[in-house]
């Protein structure tokens, strides 16, 4: 054969990364989001009384535990560039559901399986409106979070069920032996290597990535667009119930206001973690770190007699700094390189390609060819 | 080192120097230089890569120069935004018009600079007036007060132009507004950009064909490699010398064709119809054949193609691959079977720019590439490497994202990316739309070499040469109707255009 494309040539060899491994490892958002949660716990261990003790870290953990699991599934939804605001009602949904269905007689296990079916079922009932009917999320699970909440106080009304078999309870509140971490997080654990996998080593997750970056082209390259988003929806509703088993447990409670609320403490945490909120970017430890950076944080604050609004100014601070930093990093990289070529005027190439920032010229490249060429 | 100008004397509208522009480690301009004059329609030409976009984008005020001058009306200027380039006289049209779909004519050529009454209320009757009055100037028939969604591109570009010229544009960048054009379509944007060089504005014609540029140009800059090469008067230059410049080398046997054995049917559609699209379209190609799908843009000949993949749905009719029948609608089922698509805008629907090169060419294959159900970057990689090497892809490392990438090579990424599926029927669209001559050469090289080992090959072309040069039968579609299946002895151009424009079944 003649050809000269048909024949691999080694004319031309191709590094597999731009920058180092360390560099890619480390210089990225959310290892500035690690960063910040062992700065913020090391300077509480030192600055705020009693936060170095096993109670802290126990009820720390207790916490952010119904957080982390809901933030596992909606990172994949948020990469795809949807979202699921109706996670919170879900999870008081699901303890209402748990604590009726036991209270009628049913063995508690039996009961809450029932009620994790249901949360399948609310996700997949989101998932369709999104996908069949083709309804923005934002839209959808706004109307579902007011659904699913109405359904849950209707169901129980104001009244609490709070009989729970104390195995159940132990079974998650109780410490690993010799650590302060409750049982719980043996399960967020599994399902974060479960999610893990999904989202960064399988074909399903580069689905994911393909869809958040460009629905278009994912869908011209055989990505199933459309079940891709059922099945997260759907993985979003079973572990947002599976979390309000959990909630019920922890607080001994079922109630239809149960969690009202923490979808918002959800999301904050996702975007935190370095997650776009226009999908596309993010990888599954930010959003982890984000979760225990925001408790580590409302805990130190807390202990140091800090009030609850206070907490909540610094927590909303934090989250916009972190959405707006990208932005503001690449529009002063842009600044820098400008001055710099006016200066010296030769060689833009040796331009250090500064880490961190590839991404942030992606937000800053798509925001110019929205304005420009759409 | 800009050459001396060779039709007008007038002092330069717009004159670049010695302009660089890096993202990081990729170079994208190294030297632009360009001078246009008042009265004067200049040409920019080069492949691609070779910079010509980067350089309008600096002119637009898109991006920032690293390195150089740039003075526009005897003054140097550094815009930071387009809105300053805007402002100051400049006016861009690009390939696909920026319009709002669901404003008015009217209201997008004054979009953002209404005229106002009192109180800030709009004054509606000036804009209209001023519109008509423009488009009487240009020779322009399009309704001021219909919305622009469903405006042809053609007529989106003259409500553009409009607009540029309500802003009193003293400079006028046209980067390849042709290639979505037909014929006619192209004949009046000609009218009116001589009228406009007429009027002593500065034009500058970015285009891959050279008919065009001799037909409208006074004179020619080539670029090669971020690099300005030359300039001269078109009356002063020949088509070979300008491919020459170009591409730095002899472009020989721009479609090189071999005839291969042909085999067995492997695709077949059988009464495909999407009712106001397509009827009732019935073709099948062989192994070892290039099948072209002529006609003109608009007949409907992306829509057969996108309905046939699966992408689009369909009402009616069978497709058939290699002896089994799609599933319509899902583009994964007829990936398995062995159909690939590369589709016409690979700026959407062919590469994810916001991802790297190796996630690009393996999102075809990603299936294939999992172990034990873990799909590592290591993988992909080694496969992407190859790929990449092959095709020469022009990037240094290969994580660098597909949108920094040059056409051309994005292209290249496109085209690994389904041969990676190894295909046994490929369908292209617009294959070399937007591409230099080089590698246009090479991918009409490619595609022979493809029939040559016994795929099936459906090719979409508008470009009549491309179309008579490399397929063993011509399909000509005219308003969703199939009208004439020629052999490659009948194909003649008058053939081609008479079932391109006419309602009557020549064949079938």
């Amino acid at each position: 054969m003649a050809s000269t494309t048909l024949t691999p040539t080694t004319s031309r060899t191709y590094r597999d990364f731009q920058r180092p491994r360390w560099q890619r490892m480390l210089l990225t958002r959310e290892m500035a989001v690690v960063a910040a949660l062992i700065g913020v716990i090391a300077f509480a261990s030192v600055a705020v009384d009693n936060f170095a003790s096993s109670i802290t870290y126990t009820y720390l953990f207790l916490d952010v535990a119904a957080i982390l699991l809901i933030a596992l599934p909606m990172t994949l939804v948020i990469v795809t560039g949807e979202i699921d605001l109706s996670v919170a009602s879900v999870v008081g949904l699901s303890s209402v559901l748990t604590g009726t269905l036991y209270q009628a007689g049913l063995p508690f296990a039996v009961a809450a399986l029932l009620a994790i079916a249901a949360g399948a079922v609310a996700g997949a009932i989101n998932g369709f409106l999104v996908t069949v009917v083709g309804l923005p999320s934002l839209a959808v699970t706004i109307g579902t979070l007011a659904l699913f909440r109405g359904l849950a106080v209707g169901l129980l009304g104001t009244t609490a069920i709070t009989d729970f078999p104390d195995s159940w309870r132990d079974l998650v509140t109780n410490k690993i032996p010799g650590t302060p971490v409750p049982a719980i997080i043996v399960l967020v654990v599994v399902l974060a290597i479960v999610f893990g996998w999904l989202l960064h080593f399988t074909p399903f997750g580069r689905g994911i990535f393909a869809i958040g970056q460009s629905k278009e082209a994912a869908h011209f390259s055989g990505v199933r667009v459309g079940r891709t988003k059922l099945i997260l929806f759907i993985l979003s509703g079973t572990v947002a119930a599976l979390a309000g088993i959990y909630y019920t447990l922890r607080y001994g409670s079922a109630r239809g206001d149960n969690a009202t609320g923490l979808e918002l403490s959800v999301v904050a945490a996702v975007l935190l973690g370095g997650v776009s909120i226009f999908g596309g970017r993010g990888a599954l430890h930010g959003p982890i770190a984000g979760a225990l950076l925001i408790g580590a944080m409302a805990s130190a604050l807390r202990l140091a007699s800090v009030t609850s609004d206070v907490i909540n100014v610094i927590t909303g601070t934090l989250l916009i700094l972190s959405v707006v930093s990208p932005s503001l990093l690449a529009w002063a990289q842009s600044r820098r390189a400008r001055r710099r070529g006016k200066k010296e005027g030769e060689d833009p190439a040796s331009a250090d390609p500064r880490p961190a920032q590839a991404a942030d010229a992606t937000v800053a490249r798509r925001s110019t060819m929205g304005e420009e060429e759409q | 080192m800009t050459a001396p100008p060779a039709a007008t004397p007038a002092a330069p509208a717009l004159v670049l120097d010695g302009v660089a522009k890096s993202f990081g480690p990729v170079v994208a301009l190294r030297s632009g230089s360009l001078t246009l004059r008042p009265g004067s329609i200049h040409a920019l030409i080069g492949e691609n890569g070779a910079g010509k976009s980067t350089l309008v984008k600096i002119i637009a005020g898109l991006y920032q120069r690293d390195a150089g001058t740039f003075e526009y009306l005897g003054e140097p200027v550094d815009f930071g935004t387009t809105a300053e380039s805007k402002g100051a006289g400049i006016a861009v049209i690009y390939q696909e018009p920026t319009l709002f779909p669901d404003l008015s004519v009217t209201e997008n050529v004054f979009m953002g600079r209404q005229p106002t009454l009192s109180l800030g209320r709009i004054d509606k009757r000036a804009m209209r007036a001023e519109v008509v009055a423009l488009f009487e100037q240009l020779g322009v028939h399009v309704d001021p007060d219909r919305p622009t969604r469903g405006l042809s591109i053609a007529d989106q570009q003259l409500v553009e132009i409009a607009k540029a010229m309500s802003l009193d544009a003293k400079v006028l960048v046209m980067d390849e507004p042709t290639a979505a054009l037909s014929g006619v379509e192209v004949e009046r944007l000609f009218g009116v950009a001589r009228a406009l060089r007429d009027e002593g504005r500065a034009l500058l014609f970015i285009s891959h064909r050279f008919d065009e540029v001799f037909d409208l140009c006074d004179t020619v800059t080539v670029m090669r490699d971020g690099e300005y090469i030359s300039t001269s008067a078109i009356a002063d230059t020949t088509v070979d010398r300008l491919v020459r410049e170009m591409v730095g080398r002899d472009v020989t046997d721009l479609f090189p064709k071999t005839v291969a054995p042909v085999g067995d049917v492997l695709l077949e559609v059988e009464g495909l119809t999407r009712t106001g699209v397509f009827h009732d379209v019935s073709f099948e190609v062989r192994a070892g054949e290039i099948v072209a799908l002529a006609g003109l843009v608009g007949a409907g000949r992306s829509e057969i193609a996108r309905a046939a993949f699966g992408v689009d749905p369909y009402d009616a009719g069978t497709v058939t691959v290699a002896g089994r029948r799609l599933a319509g609608g899902d583009p994964a089922a007829a990936m398995r079977q062995g159909l690939a698509l590369i589709p016409e805008d690979r700026r959407r629907q062919g590469a994810v720019l916001d991802s790297g090169i190796a996630r690009n060419v393996t999102l075809t294959i990603r299936d294939r590439l999992t172990r034990a159900g873990v799909l590592t970057s290591a993988a992909e990689n080694a496969s992407a490497r190859e790929w990449a090497a092959r095709f020469e892809v022009r990037a240094p490392s290969l994580d660098t994202l597909a949108g920094t990438l040059s056409g051309g090579n994005q292209q290249k990424v496109v085209i690994a990316k389904w041969l990676a599926t190894e295909p046994r029927v490929l369908i292209v669209d617009e294959p070399t739309r937007g591409i230099d001559v080089g590698t246009k050469s090479e991918v009409h090289r490619l595609l022979s070499d493809l029939a040559g080992q016994g795929l099936a090959i459906l090719m979409i072309s508008s470009e009549l040469p491309e179309v008579l040069g490399m397929a063993d039968r011509v399909l000509v579609v005219h308003e969703g109707r199939i009208t004439a299946n020629l052999t490659r002895e009948e194909a003649t151009p008058e053939a081609v255009m008479y079932a391109a424009t006419h309602d009557v079944e020549v064949a079938r």
